[in-house]
Formats: C-alpha cells, sequence, structure tokens
C-alpha cells in the first residue's frame, strides 16, 4: 500500500535540539509553565492515568456480567463501580480528552499565535482538573459512590450512604477546569488570529473546538450550581428536590440534564473537528462543503442546549414538552448527518491513503453514523419508551463516545503524534492496533443494542438467565478492546526513543502546525506568519514544496 | 522553512535579543501589542461574566419555579425579611460600584492618591454589605429560618406570634403551605450566599489591588486588572439588582 | 401499513425466535415494532449507503489508483440533499413516533386502573378490589388497564418489555401509563431506574390470564377489603368526614361525585379533579381549596403512607352519597367517651376518640 509519509534521511536527521520540551529543564519549569504545548502534553498525561483507572472498572463490570448472578462482587459493589467508571470517563476522560491536549497544543499554533489568550488560566485549568480529579479518586478509594453519574436525586440527596459530596465537588472543581478551557479556546480564537487567517480560512479543528467551546462555557456553570445544591441538600436539608418538603425531584433532572446533554457535545464536537483535518489530509484534498462543516459545528452547539428533556421522556413530563424536545432532537441530529456525507465526498477524487489515523477516522465513520442513527431511535418518543433505561442506551452512548469520540482521540494522537515529539510512532503495529479496537468494540457493544431491545435493564448486577449469551459475547470483545487500547500505550512510549525522526511535515499536510518544526519552538514561530494561503489549500503546499529547502536540526 | 532558527541568538525565553522590542514590560509575548493584550483580557472577562450569568442561572429557574407553585409561602417568606437592611445594602453596593468605577477613572488618568482612596471606599462599603448580610443571617438563625433540621415554621402558622408577619398584616398559612417556606429560605440563603461569596472573592481581590496600588502600582498604563476587577465588581453588583426585589419586595403592599 | 399482515406476522415471529425483540404481548407492542423495523430499515440503508460510498471511494480514489486529488470546494445541490432527505426521514419518524407516544400515555376513559406503588425494592400493586401483590401483577386479556404510579423514597421505574411500555415511579406525584394484554403468559417486569443496591433485584413477573382465570385468581387473591373499604376506614379514622360530611353547612366540600369533575378553586383556576389531584388536596390543602369554603383543611403530610393515599383516592373515586359518611359519624357520636354529645345530631365537629392518626 501506497504512503504518503515522507521522513528525513534518518542516517542524518536529528529531532531539532531547540524545542519546547528541552527549552527548559526541572520539574517546576513544567509545572508552572505558561506554554501551552507543555500543558497539553500535562493533561495527555493525567487523561491517560484517568482513563485506565476508568478502563479497569469498566473491566470489572463486564467480568460481573458474564454470569447472570450478582455472584464477583456484592451489588452495593457493581453499583458503585458503574457509577465510577462513568464519573472518571465522562468528566476526567472524555470532557478534556481532545480539547485539553490536541486542543490546547494545536489552536495556537494553527492560527499562528505564540500560545493561547490567557496562559496562565490555562496552567490552573490543569491544577483545577488534578484536583477534581484526586479528588475523585479520594471519593473512590475511601468508600466510592454509587448513585450513577447522573447524580439522581433523591437517591442522591437522601438515600445513598455513600461519597455524594465528596464526587459532587471534585466535580465542580473539574468542571471549573473545563470552562476556564473553553474561555480560553474562545478569546483565543476571536481575538489572536494571525494576518490574513479569517474565519472562513481557520482548519476545520478550530470551527469544531470553537462550537465546543460555547457549550463548555455556557453549560457548565448549570451543572456547577445543580452540583452545589445536591450538596446543600444533602448536608443541610434545604429541601429543593425533595417531594416530602414541597421540592421537586424533576427540577433537579431538568437543572442536570440542561448541561449534561450539550455535554455530549462538548465530548464529540472536538473528535469532529479531528476527523476533518485527518480525512482531508489523507485524501490530500481540502474537505467537502468546508462551509458547511464550520456551520453545521455551531448548529450542533446552538441546538444541542435546547433537547436536554429528552433524556425525560418517561418521567412524567407533559406529552406536549415531550413533542417540541423530540422535534429538536430530530433538528440536532442533521447537522451530524451532514458531516458524515461531506466527510465521505472529501474522499472523492481525493488520493487516499491508509495510515493509522486514517484507519481510526473511517472506524469512527461508521461507527458514529451507528451510534448517532440509535441516537434518533431513542429522540423518537414512542420507542424511547419502550428502549430508554436499557442496554440500548448503554450501547448508544459507547458507540458515539467509545467508537467515536475515542476513535477521533486515538486518529489525533496518531496524527500529530510526529508533530509533538518529533517521533513516528512505528506503522504496522498501530494498523494492527487501530483494526483490533475496532472489532473488538464491535464485539463488545453491538450485542448491547439486542439486549436493550430485549428490554435488559442497565445498571443491573444480575439479570434474567436468557440475557448471558449476549453479555457474554460483550466480555469477549471487551478483552480484545482492551488489547486494542493496551497497544498504542506501548508503541507511543516506545516511539519517544526509538522512533523514526518525523521532521516537519511528514504527511505532506498544510496547516500552519505542520509549516514549523517538529517539535515546535516554545514560541511557536520565530515570526508571526502571514496567512495568504487558502485552508486546506494543497496547490500551494505543491509550490511551498518546489521551493523549500528543509533543513532538520 | 525553519533555516533561519539555527542562525539567531535567542535568550531563553526564545527571544530574539539582537532585536529590542519597542513596546511596554508589561506586554505579554504571546501578544502582538499592548492593545490586544488589554482588549482580549477585557473580552473575556465579559466571557466569564456570561458564565456566571449562567451559574445563577440555574437559582433563578429553581426560584421561579417554586415562586409560581407557592405564592402565599414566598410572601411570607419575604415579609420575613428587613426591607430597610436590604434596601441600605443595596444603596451600599451601589455606592461601592460608584466609587469602583471612581477608581478606574482613576487608574485611567494615573491618579494615584485617588485610586488608592476609591479602592480603600469600594473595600469599607464591600465590607459594609457583608456585615449587614451577617446582621441579617444572624436574625435568621435566631428565629429558627435556617433550612434544616432546626427550621420552624412557627411564624407562619401563628403570625401573631412573630414581629415582621404582624407588622406585615400576614395571615396564617396551613401547615402544607407554611411549610413550603422551607424551600423559600433555601432559595434565599443559596442565592444570597452564592452572591456573598462573589463578594468575599471579590474582597480578597480588591485588598491584593490595594495592596499593589498603595505601593505605586497601575499607574504606568497597566490597568487592565482594575478594570477587569471593575467589571467583575458590577456584575456581583447587578446580580445583587436582581435579588433584592425578587427576595424581598414579594406583596409588599402599604 | 404497506406491509402485508402475513409477511409481518412472519417476521414479527421470525424476530421473536431469534431473541432480537421480546414477545409481543400488548396492543400496542406492534405498532412500535412497526416503527423500530421503519427505523431499522432506514439506518441500515444509511450506514449501506456510507460504507459503500466509503468503500468504493477508497478503491477507485486509492494513491495508487489516483496520484493526484481534484480540489473540489463542494455541491449545495449535494448539500441540500442530505440535509433534506435526512431531516425527512427523521420528521417521519418524529410524526410516527409522537403519534405512539400519545397512545402510550393518554388512557382510555375505560381503563381499568390498578395502582403500583414501587419502594426500595419491591413492587407492590394494588388492585381496587383489595388484591394486593408484591413483584407482580395478574391482569386480564382484553381489556385496557391504566397503572397509576408512585414511589415512596427514590426513582423507579416499571418496565414490561413485551408489552413496550414503561413509566417512571416518582417520589411526590402519580404517573400514569396504560396498555391492553393480548396474549396470555407470564412477561418480565423490571425496574429500570438506578434506585440503589438491589436495583437488579426489583423484578417480577406479569401475568396475563384469560378472562376466566383473571376472575378465578381475583376471587382467590382477595383481601377481603377492596381499596374503596378500606378508605372509607381511613375516611373516617382520619376524621375526614367531619368536614365533608355533605351537609349544607359543612366546612368542607361534599365529595360525592366530585372525582371526574371541573372544580374552581379559591384563586379562580378551574381543574380536574383526578387522582393526582385528590391526592395533592389531602397532603396540601392550602393549594387546593375550592371556592366558597375557608382555608382550614389541615394538612396529612407525614400522616398517611401512599397506600393510605391510595385507599382514600379510590374510595372518593366511588363515592356517589354521602350517606354512609353520615353514618359513620353517627357512630361514632355513639361511642361512650362523649357522654354530652347528643346522640342523630350531626352538627360535625370531631369527638376526640373518633380521631386517630392511622397509618394502615
Amino acid at each position: 500500500m501506497s504512503t504518503i509519509v515522507i521522513l528525513p534521511d534518518q542516517a542524518t536527521a536529528r529531532v531539532p535540539k531547540r524545542n519546547y520540551l528541552t527549552n527548559e529543564n526541572g520539574i517546576l519549569s513544567w509545572l508552572l509553565t505558561g506554554d501551552h504545548k507543555r500543558i497539553a502534553i500535562l493533561y495527555l498525561i493525567s487523561i491517560t492515568f484517568f482513563f485506565f483507572i476508568g478502563g479497569a472498572l469498566a473491566g470489572l463490570i463486564r467480568l460481573e456480567l458474564l454470569t447472570p448472578q450478582s455472584d464477583l462482587m456484592a451489588s452495593d459493589t457493581y453499583n458503585k463501580i458503574f457509577t465510577m467508571h462513568g464519573v472518571v470517563m465522562v468528566f476526567l476522560f472524555l470532557v478534556p480528552s481532545v480539547p485539553a491536549t490536541l486542543g490546547n497544543f494545536l489552536i495556537p499554533i494553527m492560527i499562528g499565535a505564540k500560545d493561547l489568550a490567557f496562559p496562565k488560566i490555562n496552567l490552573l485549568s490543569w491544577y483545577l482538573y488534578l484536583v477534581g480529579g484526586a479528588m475523585t479518586l479520594g471519593a473512590m478509594i475511601t468508600g466510592g459512590v454509587d448513585t450513577g453519574w447522573t447524580f439522581t436525586t433523591p437517591m442522591s440527596t437522601h438515600f445513598s450512604n455513600t461519597n455524594v459530596i465528596t464526587t459532587g465537588l471534585a466535580i465542580f472543581v473539574a468542571g471549573f477546569s473545563s470552562i476556564f478551557t473553553g474561555l480560553n479556546f474562545i478569546v483565543t480564537i476571536h481575538r489572536m488570529r494571525a494576518p490574513g487567517m479569517t474565519w472562513f480560512k481557520l482548519p476545520l479543528f478550530c470551527w469544531a473546538h470553537y462550537a465546543a467551546s460555547i457549550l463548555m462555557v455556557l453549560g457548565t456553570p448549570v451543572l456547577a450550581i445543580t452540583l452545589v445544591l445536591v450538596v446543600l441538600e444533602r448536608t443541610i436539608g434545604i429541601g429543593v428536590f425533595d417531594p416530602t418538603k414541597g421540592g421537586d425531584p424533576i427540577l433537579f433532572q431538568h437543572l442536570f440534564w440542561f448541561y449534561s446533554h450539550p455535554a455530549v457535545y462538548i465530548m464529540i464536537l472536538p473528535g469532529m473537528g479531528v476527523i476533518s483535518e485527518v480525512i482531508s489530509t489523507f485524501s490530500r484534498k481540502r474537505v467537502f462543503g468546508y462551509t458547511a462543516v464550520a456551520f453545521s459545528s455551531v448548529a450542533i452547539a446552538v441546538f444541542g442546549f435546547f433537547v436536554w428533556a429528552h433524556h425525560m421522556f418517561i418521567m412524567g413530563v407533559s406529552n406536549y414538552a415531550v413533542l417540541v424536545f423530540s422535534l429538536l432532537t430530530m433538528l440536532v441530529a442533521v447537522p451530524s448527518a451532514i458531516k458524515i456525507f461531506n466527510w465521505t465526498f472529501t474522499l472523492y477524487k481525493g488520493s487516499i491513503t491508509f495510515e493509522t489515523p486514517m484507519l481510526y477516522a473511517f472506524g469512527f465513520m461508521g461507527l458514529f453514523t451507528i451510534g448517532g442513527l440509535t441516537g434518533v431511535f431513542l429522540g423518537t418518543s414512542g420507542t424511547d419508551i419502550h428502549l430508554t433505561e436499557t442496554y440500548f442506551i448503554v450501547a448508544h452512548f459507547h458507540f458515539v463516545m467509545v467508537g467515536g469520540m475515542l476513535m477521533a482521540f486515538l486518529s489525533g494522537i496518531h496524527f500529530w503524534w510526529p508533530k509533538m515529539t518529533g517521533r513516528m510512532y512505528p506503522e504496522k503495529i498501530s494498523q494492527l492496533a487501530a483494526v483490533v479496537t475496532f472489532i473488538g468494540f464491535n464485539f463488545t457493544f453491538f450485542p448491547q443494542f439486542l439486549l436493550g431491545m430485549l428490554g435488559m435493564p442497565r445498571r443491573y448486577a444480575a439479570y434474567p438467565a436468557e440475557f448471558q449469551v449476549l453479555n457474554v459475547f460483550s466480555t469477549a470483545g471487551a478483552s480484545i478492546l482492551g488489547v486494542g487500547y493496551l497497544l498504542p500505550m506501548i508503541y507511543l512510549v516506545w516511539s519517544l526513543k526509538y522512533g523514526a525522526v518525523a521532521g516537519a511535515n511528514p504527511w505532506q499536510a498544510t496547516g500552519l502546525e505542520w509549516q514549523i518544526q517538529s517539535p515546535p519552538l516554545t514560541e511557536n514561530f520565530t515570526t508571526i506568519p502571514i496567512v495568504t494561503q487558502d485552508v486546506y489549500d494543497y496547490e500551494w503546499l505543491e509550490r511551498q514544496k518546489e521551493h523549500e529547502v528543509t533543513h532538520v536540526g | 522553512m525553519d533555516s533561519h532558527s539555527i542562525a539567531t541568538t535567542v535568550d531563553a525565553h526564545g527571544h530574539d535579543v539582537a532585536h529590542e522590542h519597542e513596546h511596554p514590560a508589561y506586554l505579554r509575548h504571546h501578544f502582538v501589542s499592548y492593545e490586544q493584550q488589554t482588549e482580549t483580557a477585557s473580552f473575556g472577562m465579559w466571557l466569564f461574566l456570561l458564565t456566571e450569568i449562567m451559574f445563577f442561572g440555574g437559582l433563578f429557574t429553581a426560584y421561579m419555579i417554586y415562586r409560581n407553585w407557592y405564592f402565599p409561602a414566598f410572601v411570607a417568606g419575604s415579609h420575613q425579611l428587613s426591607i430597610f437592611l436590604g434596601s441600605l445594602n443595596t444603596l451600599v453596593l451601589i455606592s461601592s460600584s460608584f466609587t469602583m468605577a471612581m477608581g478606574v477613572w482613576c487608574a485611567e488618568t494615573k491618579r494615584h492618591k485617588g485610586l488608592v482612596w476609591a479602592l480603600i471606599a469600594t473595600l469599607i462599603l464591600g465590607i459594609g454589605f457583608l456585615g449587614i448580610k451577617s446582621v441579617e443571617y444572624h436574625e435568621k438563625w435566631e428565629k429558627h429560618h435556617i433550612p434544616g433540621d432546626t427550621f420552624s415554621v412557627q411564624s407562619f402558622v401563628n403570625p401573631d406570634s412573630d414581629a415582621e408577619a404582624k407588622a406585615a398584616h400576614d395571615k396564617p398559612l396551613g401547615l402544607d403551605m407554611a411549610r413550603k417556606t422551607e424551600v423559600y429560605f433555601s432559595l434565599y440563603f443559596a442565592m444570597t450566599g452564592m452572591h456573598a461569596l462573589h463578594m468575599i472573592i471579590g474582597i480578597a481581590l480588591l485588598c491584593g489591588m490595594l495592596f499593589k496600588a498603595v505601593r505605586g502600582g497601575y499607574m504606568d498604563g497597566n490597568i487592565a486588572f482594575v478594570e477587569n476587577f471593575g467589571l467583575y465588581w458590577h456584575f456581583v453588583d447587578i446580580v445583587w439588582i436582581f435579588l433584592f426585589p425578587l427576595l424581598y419586595l414579594i406583596s409588599r403592599h402599604q | 401499513m404497506g406491509l402485508s399482515p402475513v409477511l409481518w406476522q412472519f417476521l414479527v415471529k421470525w424476530m421473536v425466535n431469534f431473541a432480537i425483540i421480546p414477545p409481543e404481548a400488548s396492543k400496542i407492542a406492534s405498532q412500535v415494532d412497526a416503527l423500530l423495523v421503519f427505523m431499522t430499515l432506514v439506518s441500515l440503508v444509511g450506514l449501506v449507503l456510507v460504507g459503500l460510498l466509503v468503500t468504493a471511494f477508497s478503491i477507485l480514489y486509492r494513491r495508487d489508483r489516483n496520484p493526484v486529488a481534484t480540489q473540489i470546494e463542494g455541491s449545495t445541490l449535494l448539500e441540500a440533499t442530505w440535509t433534506i432527505i435526512p431531516l425527512g426521514l427523521f420528521l417521519v419518524m418524529f410524526v410516527w413516533g409522537s403519534v405512539l407516544y400519545f397512545r402510550i400515555y393518554t388512557p382510555p376513559p375505560n381503563a381499568m386502573n390498578i395502582y403500583v406503588v414501587g419502594k426500595q425494592w419491591m413492587w407492590k400493586a394494588e388492585h381496587p378490589g383489595g388484591q394486593h401483590e408484591i413483584n407482580s401483577l395478574h391482569i386480564p386479556i382484553g381489556k385496557p388497564i391504566q397503572l397509576t404510579l408512585i414511589s415512596q423514597d427514590v426513582f423507579h421505574s416499571f418496565s414490561i418489555p413485551a408489552f413496550r411500555v414503561k413509566r417512571e415511579a416518582i417520589p411526590g406525584r402519580y404517573t400514569t401509563v396504560w396498555f391492553e394484554a393480548t396474549t396470555p403468559g407470564t412477561y418480565h417486569l423490571f425496574c429500570t431506574q438506578y434506585c440503589g443496591t438491589q436495583h437488579s433485584g426489583m423484578i417480577g413477573d406479569i401475568v396475563v390470564l384469560t378472562p376466566e382465570n383473571y376472575k378465578k385468581w381475583l376471587d382467590s387473591s382477595t383481601s377481603g377489603v377492596s381499596l374503596a373499604q378500606n378508605g372509607e376506614r381511613l375516611f373516617a379514622s382520619l376524621s375526614c368526614n367531619a368536614c365533608h360530611n355533605g351537609q349544607p353547612d359543612s366546612r368542607g366540600p361534599s365529595l360525592a361525585n366530585v372525582y371526574g369533575s371541573r372544580l374552581t378553586l379559591a384563586s379562580g383556576s378551574p381543574v380536574l379533579v383526578d387522582e393526582a389531584y385528590l391526592r395533592q388536596a389531602i397532603l396540601n390543602p392550602s393549594a387546593h381549596i375550592t371556592q366558597g369554603y375557608a382555608p382550614i383543611m389541615p394538612t396529612y403530610q407525614g400522616q398517611v403512607s401512599e397506600e393510605g393515599l391510595i385507599s382514600l383516592v379510590e374510595y372518593i373515586k366511588n363515592l356517589s352519597s354521602n350517606y354512609r359518611v353520615q353514618q359513620t359519624l353517627n357512630t361514632t357520636e355513639l361511642l361512650p367517651e362523649q357522654p354530652d354529645k347528643v346522640p342523630g345530631k350531626t352538627n360535625g365537629a370531631p369527638s376526640a376518640g373518633a380521631q386517630g392518626v392511622a397509618k394502615p
């Protein structure tokens, strides 16, 4: 198979001596850095740590579900494990994953700036994330939480005997990490674009992060106040959600989902931004319908605020409210469909190669399509009654989050690995890992659609015996999936020392980040670029190559 | 494309020492000009205030719903608050916004003494606000109107036993509606408490700013912090302007 | 519906046998399945379309075969096409699904009502005839059944996959769902809203019986006291009859035939008297004063359980005259503790001996 990778001559090539990694030494230069790239690496390490904790918890869930009885662990323990799995994966992995690592690293470079608008706030974001993460771990170690990551009241306020307050406060703190990251991105994209970098020359990666940042900034505060109210209710019994005191537990549902639905778009939009970049590069083509893709990101962000009650269709809200929210949910599904088609047609008359990032991108497209379409099953009120609160929901969100978001994250990590580290990862094993992940994923989560259709409820430690076969399939798939995730850990770390020297632009990609050295200088650019070329301008790139004399080292 | 990077001499920050930049010392290096830096900081603060609106928004939503459901309880609860102290606090806070605005003007026009006095005045007014608030909270504690285990509906079931309820000519509430006053007070404490927390944070920042101003700071044109703090302080004031009528002035006919 | 009934039956049977869908045991089930099949087909078509296009383009335009890409800006026509067609399909699903939703959550007026109380970690079903069940529900085929659900503690969700219905059971408020069973058999009942330690254990059986068997079951399982009878007992022991005695000078409005009527509240707003209203009026009377009456009804919050409330609601639902109300008043006045009361005079004052806190 042909490849577009052009590496410098390995006999003479060296990773540039002066770069953001070597610029300053010592642990304090990392812990007190303002450099967006170093902060991105700090995030990458912490996020990976929490991912493996969440993954281990997932492994325990799947092990318990091998048998119909609740025999591996006590029911209470199982309840804690799926709760912590959700909390860690949603708040400590999915929400920050692409924005805090790839977004932080790339957005200033992509727009031609030397850093984000507020470097100190960026560092504060990371520390808030660590504090939130530490508090979550503390809650886990000292007894766990068993309310489900959705903290449904009155369970969480009056009936649970676990560390609800600690976890609620942990998420509160981590939420501010998210808010500050989003705030930084919005201000940076508005104010710090290089001369000539107009809005419609921004890479779609930036558009996607801009849209996600709007959601982060406007949605997360509502979660924050909701958690405060839950903590107050649990400590002093204020009564806002307590029906015996005149409060309404459904109010909690409205407030919680007002954030938590936009949250899923916070999680997926940056991943979609990655896919735009990857598909463009590996088809050697500008993205088909750039404006449509850019606007669809913003449309998802805007519509995403108005659909929250589709998580509450069976909770006794008025039938007419359900009508409105179901209709809006159909509307929010359309921009995602637009993107999938635009990416598909980017391949048309392209020049396609199948390096690892592209394999993950293909996986994304297939799995996100399934996940998104099953979302329509759920947004349709009449079928939601049968499917909600079952494994259909579990399968749906794992398809979009793991099959979608996580694949996009891995695609992005592989794509920009040479830029971030100066090294190439080994291609063959990474392609294998991508395929293994895809196969393992489908084995794990597709049976869960069937389980949900059959009525198996979610959050069950024990289940009727007739559901066992599908559960065993699912667990088997999970073990394959685990391998697929472990492999990158190993070979990416290996590549830091033994990987090939990548050079500035191994993929021959457009984009300002590929026109500077790998790894970049701390200040990104020695002189601020003046942008004359279009976005995804492969013809400009060809002309550059004719004039360039590449120096490496 | 990166061929220049070999030849130039650079310091530890990658700063090209061969060329002296003409810019103020306080220009951060990722900005192109001081203008860009101040505009960016201002934009950031406005955006942050937008998040604060969303933050308080959750509480206002809860308030709207419960006031609609339990209006008599909200009336009775509201009559327990002192209009005098609430109005006084409103006056105090508006004045502090004025003194803060004066402070920003002084910083802009490089009036050192003016800035210091304006900040001191704002600080005193801010602390005064919190003082009055704590008097109010203490009174609530004494009357067992703090939600939780100590909450008592006596004042609402039997208004004659309560000075404020009697003065407002409140009718006795049925026990079920009287119990809903706990929801009112929960929202009162949550909303004014959140507001007070923001005041406390503001006062802490104000102290830091005052400390720096006394030492001659903010006279070199680098006043973004003062301006943006002013924005934050005005926002906290505006939140109170909403809280005051919603909490204190429910059904107060003369 | 566009598909021959025979073909549809065959398809459903195949899907049930291959354990893709639960058995269809209610009237609405096949309607829900029809929509599910439609959505699955549309999704398959969409997925296959995207899959084929991606595969075809990847083969036709791979680098070996097409070394130079052709830069294409986009196509407004294509954008419009793949915006409008998906939107159109989604809107079809929306309309279809909304119709189904309204059907499932709008009980017919002749539905037989069964109360279900969820608590950690069991379901308690209360039949109007006084049959009580735990973690099971016996129902006849061919009759519309409405469930009135409430929780005693946290959120639960009453789910019958074979009927394609579920509904949340919430503390503080009734929710309802209805269905009509079509096939005798035993089907799963699940709690599907996470509710704590024994959430996975809060399961049971929906036992669908033929009308004859159902009658046999009713006769054999009755507790001897119907819900309404229990309600009548509570009505007297909680002294509701003192004010709601149907006399012209009574302090509370007469409750005979009030269920299903439209009342005007003291605030002027009209209200339909249904189960939810009755429950609220007992717990939060201050907000539910009938026009023309003083707001003196005390609250019974904390004095009566959800089962007690259900009994009271059932009693009031079936109350067509105040005859027995007044009878019970009369009997209380004959108690020896009230020697100063003149027997036969119904002045409505509750006697201390008859009053009591009753938590059934």
